[in-house]
């Protein structure tokens, strides 16, 4: 594995993970798993169905007890202190966890209650977190009338009733339309903005680009690399250059250009028809001024160019050298520029 | 890549010291208790069984086996519904304690359950709201069949013997109720929850001494019914309402009652805390 940040998870670190394994039968479910989240971050726990996200999750919130290993949150150990581990933490699974039949103030109520609020406390803090969630006006309906989207926000508001230092969010916009997914963001970003430390599971690289800072990419119970996002990034090394011609007509004359050029040791160029650019995979900035100026040697005239760094399914695919889930953007002719 | 398991010193106090006052307990626990009477107020049709199952049951067993049942008794029908009332109180005891199974299974399938397992209550909260909030439904259950008993002619001779009768049904029930909260919590819905129930209530139920007198019973079938718990609890409950020897009978049900949820109560308790 590659352990590009090593963060010994000494102060600062709210969440420290050493060695922790969950085997169900034959299924090596977590299978070593180290991490540290600093204080007030957001870490993207990043990986396939089935590689491990939901397990982790579950031993982090004393819901699944490890079968080696250990793990503190918030200096809290998972096994021997669960009672004051639940009191700093908060969790939003990938269903929402609300009472149906109950009304939204209902739920928040009553998770008030059980953590101690006196009723006056519960009452007060549930409405603010209804007025913050933009749930005032449904606040008296059965959570099951809600949508998908209200639910999952009312899941979120519940898991910070207790004010919770740690938030764990379990692929919190799995089957949420994308509108929906972009509420959801916006919320987490505002927790984020409060304090609050967060572990966050998510097979869309999109969302860990959105709202982590850092990443830990895990498969089959083992973590493949960590690091800053922008750290994993580098380390696959290329980047990727988005040429278009200032005359539409001349984008396969551009890209002739560019293969002419032959960079050695890329992919060939490619034409994004759609967008009227053609991309060009790029190491150095020695390349880039080779490509300016082939393109200005053949009389064509560049209307923009910009580099773009290679995005997070790019970068699985180089670790694990197989497909992450869902790739809204999958360019696989970029493949070979795995190092 | 290393699995070195190093365990980092514990920071703030080497053990979960983090009790849970009785108070914080009974806290809880009402939270829980209001959450599941606010689900009649929006689902009234949960109470359907506790309200009608004992006016139907009583009007059917009086109306069809009354007649024939009372004449074997030496009597007519009034005579059996003498028989019949206490020992329904008997069976909607277990038929009550049923549905507790069903509801816990429920809260499994949506992720309320793990909400709750990751909030600092005693995990025992969850059960017990449970349980307080099902003997509410048998005291519900009780007072209707005790009604449409006085109207088909039950004559209560002894109030005092009525409430210990009461008192004695809650009491098996309870621990009836651990065993389908351990069903509830192990079974994979909520529909073999209930067809399991049906299987082993309707033999216990009418293997017993409830609806007739076991005497007409044959031997091997005497055998099952003179051990079977129901019919304590009926004899029992039949002996404080109406007259009759009590002793032998009330003391059978409370170690049955007793013997059962010290069994069923500690591992209802596990198996919800470590389920996965």
């Amino acid at each position: 594995m590659t352990r590009i940040n090593e963060n010994p998870g000494g102060a600062g670190s709210a969440v420290t993970v050493r060695g922790l394994v969950k085997h169900y039968g034959e299924t090596k479910a977590l299978d070593g798993v180290d991490l540290d989240v600093r204080e007030g971050t957001v870490l993207g726990v990043l990986g396939p169905n089935g590689a491990g996200k939901t397990t982790l999750v579950r031993c982090l919130s004393t819901l699944v007890t490890p079968d080696a290993g250990s793990a503190l949150v918030a200096g809290y150990d998972v096994v021997r202190q669960p009672r004051q581990l639940r009191r700093v933490i908060g969790l939003t699974g990938q269903y929402a966890a609300v009472d149906e039949k109950l009304s939204g103030r209902e739920n928040l109520y009553m998770i008030g209650r059980l953590l101690d609020l006196s009723r006056k406390e519960a009452r007060s803090r549930s409405d603010g977190l209804l007025e913050r969630f933009s749930l005032t006006e449904a606040a008296k309906r059965p959570a099951g009338t809600y949508s998908g989207g209200m639910r999952r926000r009312l899941d979120l508001a519940a898991s910070m009733i207790g004010s919770p230092a740690v938030l764990y969010l379990d692929e919190p916009t799995t089957g949420l339309d994308p509108r929906t997914r972009n509420e959801v963001w916006a919320e987490v970003k505002r927790m984020v903005g409060d304090g609050v430390t967060v572990l966050l599971t998510t097979q869309y690289m999109e969302e860990a680009e959105q709202l982590a800072s850092e990443l830990t990419v895990i498969d089959r119970g083992k973590v493949i690399a960590s690091g800053g996002i922008d750290e994993l990034k580098a380390k696959v090394g290329g980047r990727t250059l988005r040429v278009r011609p200032a005359d539409p007509l001349e984008l396969r004359p551009l890209a002739n250009a560019l293969d002419d050029l032959g960079l050695t040791g890329l992919a060939t160029s490619t034409v994004d028809v759609a967008t009227g650019t053609v991309l060009v995979p790029i190491l150095s900035d020695e390349q880039l001024t080779a490509v300016v100026g082939a393109v200005t040697a053949r009389g064509l005239t560049i209307g923009s160019i910009a580099t773009e760094l290679p995005s997070l399914d790019e970068v699985f695919l180089s670790i694990t050298g197989q497909k992450a889930s869902a790739p809204q953007d999958a360019r696989p002719e970029l493949e070979e520029v795995a190092v | 890549m290393s699995t070195t398991t190093l365990t980092p010193p514990l920071t703030k106090g080497e053990t979960d010291d983090a009790r849970i006052s009785l108070r914080g307990h009974v806290r809880h626990t009402s939270a829980l208790v209001r959450r599941n009477l606010l689900w009649i107020r929006q689902d009234p049709e949960s109470m359907f069984d506790a309200v009608l199952m004992p006016i139907v049951f009583t009007l059917l067993f009086v109306y069809v086996f009354g007649g024939s049942i009372g004449q074997a008794l030496g009597g007519g029908q009034d005579q059996y519904v003498q028989y019949v009332v206490p020992g329904m109180m008997a069976m909607m005891s277990m038929n009550i304690a049923m549905a507790v199974g069903t509801g816990f299974n429920q809260d499994f399938q949506n992720g309320i359950m793990d909400r709750f397992r990751t909030l600092p209550i005693g995990q025992g909260s969850v059960l017990f709201a449970k349980i307080v909030v099902e003997l509410m439904r048998l005291l519900i259950a009780t007072t209707i069949m005790m009604i449409v008993g006085v109207l088909v002619g039950f004559d209560i001779t002894d109030w005092g013997g009525l409430l210990a009768a009461v008192g004695l049904s809650a009491l098996f029930g309870t621990s009836i109720m651990w065993i389908f909260l351990v069903l509830g919590v192990s079974m994979k819905s909520a529909q073999s929850v209930q067809a399991m129930g049906f299987l082993v209530l309707m033999p216990l139920q009418f293997g017993s001494s409830i609806f007739a007198p076991t005497k007409s019973m044959p031997g091997w079938l005497q055998g099952f019914t003179d051990y079977n718990p129901l019919s304590s609890l009926a004899d029992a409950a039949r002996g404080l309402m109406v007259g009759g020897p009590v002793a032998h009978d009330v003391w059978v049900t409370v170690g049955w009652s007793a013997l059962i949820t010290l069994v069923m109560a500690p591992i209802a308790i596990h198996k919800f805390r470590t389920k996965s």
